[in-house]
């Protein structure tokens, strides 16, 4: 079996991540997935969350906002819409979207985009729990 | 002929707009290589999604999805990328003729203006403008492209619109721009011609493998297909970016070189103008010595 897998992160703006990895971790649709090398092929929808790159004893984390992820035995492919270092991440920015965000949930008005303000929130939440490490 | 005070003043004026395109010309190639490098950047990104997509409908042929099939509305929504700014030789021009001519009836076509000269000339046209987001292509950002995305996959599940259209011109090289229409929704397999596939692509033997996805391919499509399509528009706005300034420093690198040629014409006739002048003086002068003495 192998060892390591390729492990490449596109944004639509850079690659973000490009090189080896022995295990990755992430929030998908159908809840936290961790995959190892010589994975079967899978295609799935990735949520707000935590990215856990793992390599050798080292593990890199980085906000992974919304995207999808291909998986096939040894090269993994992440389509991130957005995808941040802990160190890139505003910790008041993400403090302040996340006040808005709840105070636009708790109003609790037809005119509120429920789904959005959720999404938002979990953004906000994911890159908050990063940035306090 | 013309006088010389004339000529001097006509070569003031060129030298003053030679000026102003060189000085164009040069702010087009600095925002050039900054919107190149932005647009090369996205190419990876779009590349794998469109591959991945590609993927997907080869192998779930005759999946019922309904992002794969035509809407029952004759109306066609038309994203039109151009810019806001004009001196760019050809490049807004060639996209409205581009939509004219694309065969999509004048009635049938609701127009999603992204750009102010595009926008602009349709309506001359007699276009019907539904939306104008031309404030975005000064500075294209990814929510905007997923910010339309969603108000059209509205429109389309309501019924509104049967088919989605982009209309943007790709990137080929400083020189050469080319205006393309491609079809965005409903997504057939090998609709739109692939972006230029590198080497990756032998990379991967995807066809021996059997993908799986999760909970199942329709709901992944439910995900993905927003997502391809707010990249297909993202890609389609940077290359748009970079084909404007290669255009317009086109335009106004020619432009200086004919204000150049005119100046050194001018230059010539008022040389020419300024000896005659002299000449004529010279005669006039001789002729009074020579009338006193005879």
């Amino acid at each position: 079996m192998a060892e390591t897998m390729k492990l490449q992160v596109i944004t639509p703006d850079q690659e973000f991540y490009n090189g080896e990895a022995s295990m990755v971790e992430l929030n998908t649709a159908d809840g936290q997935l961790g995959i190892y090398p010589m994975h079967i092929p899978l295609t799935v929808a990735v949520l707000p969350g935590v990215l856990s790159i793992h390599e050798g004893s080292e593990v890199k984390k980085a906000a992974l906002l919304s995207g999808f992820i291909q998986v096939l035995p040894e090269q993994v492919t992440i389509l991130a819409e957005a995808c941040e270092w802990p160190e890139d991440i505003d910790g008041a920015r993400a403090n302040e979207a996340r006040i808005r965000a709840e105070r636009r949930l708790s109003e609790n008005s037809a005119e509120i985009d429920v789904a959005r303000a959720e999404a938002a929130l979990k953004r906000a939440l994911v890159r908050l729990s990063l940035a306090k490490e | 002929m013309a006088t010389m005070r004339d000529i001097k003043r006509r070569k003031a004026s060129i030298e003053s707009t030679e000026q102003i395109t060189k000085a164009m010309k040069l702010v087009a190639t600095v925002k050039l290589q900054k919107s190149r490098t932005r647009a090369e950047n996205s190419r990876l990104y779009f590349n794998k999604m469109y591959r991945t997509i590609q993927e997907m409908l080869k192998k779930s042929q005759g999946i019922e999805h309904k992002y794969l099939k035509a809407g029952d509305s004759k109306k066609k929504a038309v994203i039109v990328i151009t810019s806001n700014r004009g001196l760019a030789g050809g490049y807004n021009a060639n996209i409205v003729r581009l939509v004219a001519g694309s065969g999509i009836s004048m009635e049938d076509a609701k127009i999603f203006a992204v750009g102010r000269k595009g926008r602009d000339g349709l309506s001359r046209k007699g276009y019907e403008i539904t939306a104008d987001y031309s404030e975005v292509i000064n500075e294209p950002l990814y929510s905007d492209a997923m910010q339309i995305t969603k108000e059209l996959l509205a429109l389309f599940e309501k019924n509104e619109i049967g088919e989605i259209y982009l209309a943007y011109t790709s990137f080929k090289n400083t020189v050469s721009q080319i205006p393309k229409l491609i079809k965005l929704l409903p997504v057939d397999a090998q609709a739109s011609e692939p972006a230029d596939d590198g080497a990756e692509a032998s990379m991967q033997k995807p066809d021996l493998l059997l993908m799986n996805y999760e909970p199942d391919e329709s709901e992944v499509l439910d995900a993905i297909i927003p997502k391809y399509m707010s990249s297909l528009i993202y890609g389609a706005f940077l290359e748009a970016v970079a084909s404007e300034n290669g255009a317009r420093m086109t335009a106004m690198d020619s432009a200086t070189n004919n204000a150049e040629e005119m100046i050194s014409k001018l230059s010539l006739q008022y040389n020419r103008a300024r000896q005659g002048s002299i000449t004529q003086e010279l005669t006039e002068i001789i002729a009074g010595a020579n009338a006193i003495e005879g």
